[in-house]
């Protein structure tokens, strides 16, 4: 009976701080699934550093070979999958060469998993593009084992690393590559990275060591990690996260899902700030009430 | 039913089986965990199998032996036999009487990382982050690059001076200290702002696998 009074003295303050976890698990739930059945394309500016990794790939003439190294796995596909298919958009719209490479075992198979979204995107919806082709427009080389120490070794010679491509094809006998031998003959580097080894690696070994151009896409825990890079020019730009892949498509004027998926992303924020305000607040509140019966 | 369905099936019934911990620990959880844990260690014994020691120590001493049976010559790939001894001295953790030698394997281990990142280190996240720092407080008729230089002065030297614990953090010391946590602390925040995101961008992902893979509610 004690037990029963207690509970109906309980004010709303009180209520709101000992809410069960699980009502805010529904709201953070809510939050996210309800505006997805929306299209909501949220209005964003594009950031500097975002705008550089665009103008990166945008001032290269046709034919310039890009690097992109994969280095993440599907845990990470939400924030960087959005991204690589930005980059291939970009590139395959410039004309650009592209070799795809992996320093995590996972990252050429989401190379080719954001290709096939790509290629068929462009049979679909954009005819007068042509759909790249293996070995001349675009090409594999796949994962090779040796974190930092395969960007080092790429910087002398790329066939001490990559004797072959993914396919087992040896790098000399694919047109793409003839001519390439090193950095020296790369463009521009795109890095996607969720971890180690990844950008810092490449900035460390790629950047630092033979003076690579690197641009690169990260998860929102690696980007203020990145950031001081950007600062000091041993990166051209960075997307940072979710945001920054939504950012990078609204560059290239191709909203896709990284856009669409932002809408959730602030949705959710929004209740999340909630929550703390009101948590907040009944702390306080509260803490003064006791204040002044303690005074009493 | 084809494989793609049955997949996009399994993965859905194991991402409610997850998220069932969010009420409480069940066995529905319990077996999606147990399941996740055991493929994982099977799929990177098999990754690590294929992906490194096959190309790298068996194919190179496969080629090695081939090249001393058919022409005679000791080439450079015997120098894998190298890492595959330090390799056995790894698993001899197993055996307990002879369990010391695995660290034979870790000093080459923490010895060679350490070499090789140092200087990396050292010019990447240490001498060029300093230079980054030292920049002119006025940049003239540009207002906004003088007062993002001034921030990135002050920030780094109120920051380091927190971190200098030799003198008192009283008076006008102190007071540098205490701006510098109100830089580290905006710092914290802004990281735990990222960690946020990111973390939203995951359960995003897995609601939209739910609700347009899976229930093909979402085109």
């Amino acid at each position: 009976m004690d037990e029963m009074a207690n509970r109906e003295k309980k004010t709303l303050w009180e209520n709101l701080l000992s809410i069960d976890r699980r009502i805010i698990f529904i709201f953070i739930a809510l939050a996210i699934a309800l505006p997805l059945f929306f299209k909501t394309s949220l209005k964003m500016p594009v950031s500097p550093v975002v705008q550089e990794v665009y103008n990166a790939i945008e001032s290269l003439p046709a034919g310039s070979k890009v690097l992109i190294s994969f280095d993440f796995d599907p845990g990470s596909m939400p924030e960087l999958q959005p991204m690589a298919e930005s980059f291939f958009r970009h590139c395959f719209r410039k004309n650009l060469k592209v070799i795809i490479m992996g320093l995590w075992p996972q990252g050429p198979i989401q190379a080719n998993i954001a290709l096939d979204k790509i290629f068929r995107e462009l049979k679909e919806e954009e005819k007068a593009v042509k759909v790249p082709r293996y070995g001349i427009d675009y090409v594999n080389l796949g994962f090779t084992a040796g974190n930092e120490v395969v960007i080092d070794r790429m910087g002398h010679d790329f066939q001490e690393s990559y004797p072959a491509d993914a396919k087992g094809t040896p790098l000399s006998k694919i047109p793409l590559m003839q001519g390439v031998k090193n950095y020296d003959n790369i463009d521009l580097i795109l890095n996607l990275s969720a971890g180690y080894p990844g950008t810092q690696e490449w900035v460390q070994y790629g950047v630092d060591v033979f003076h690579v151009k690197l641009a690169a896409g990260n998860t929102a825990v690696q980007a203020p990690s990145m950031y001081p890079y950007v600062q000091t020019g041993q990166l051209t730009g960075v997307l940072g996260g979710m945001k920054g892949g939504a950012e990078y498509e609204l560059a290239l004027k191709r909203p896709a899902k990284a856009v669409s998926y932002m809408f959730s992303q602030a949705i959710a924020h929004v209740v999340i700030c909630l929550f703390i305000i009101i948590g907040n607040i009944a702390f306080f509140t509260l803490r003064k009430k006791k204040t002044l019966k303690l005074e009493k | 039913m084809s494989g793609d369905i049955i997949g996009i099936w399994i993965g859905a019934i194991l991402t409610l089986g997850i998220f069932s911990f969010l009420y409480k620990d069940n066995p529905f959880y319990k077996f999606s965990e147990a399941l996740f844990v055991g493929i994982s260690a099977g799929y990177w014994f098999v990754v690590t199998f294929w992906q490194y020691f096959v190309p790298k120590f068996w194919d190179n001493l496969s080629l090695s032996f081939h090249e001393l049976v058919a022409n005679g010559r000791i080439d450079y790939h015997w120098i894998y036999l190298v890492g595959g001894f330090f390799g056995v001295l790894m698993l001899l953790r197993l055996v307990p009487k002879i369990g010391w030698l695995s660290r034979w394997s870790l000093a080459f281990i923490v010895g060679t990382t350490a070499g090789l990142q140092f200087t990396r280190y050292l010019e990447s996240n240490g001498i060029r982050q300093v230079v980054g720092t030292i920049k002119p407080l006025v940049v003239g008729g540009n207002l906004g690059t003088s007062i993002g230089n001034i921030i990135i002065v002050v920030g780094t030297f109120t920051g380091l001076i927190y971190f200098f614990f030799s003198k008192e953090h009283k008076g006008a010391f102190g007071g540098a200290a205490r701006v510098g946590v109100w830089f580290l602390m905006i710092n914290f925040g802004a990281m735990f702002g990222y960690t946020v995101m990111s973390r939203m961008s995951l359960l995003i992902g897995r609601m939209d696998y739910l609700f347009s893979d899976w229930l093909k509610l979402i085109k």
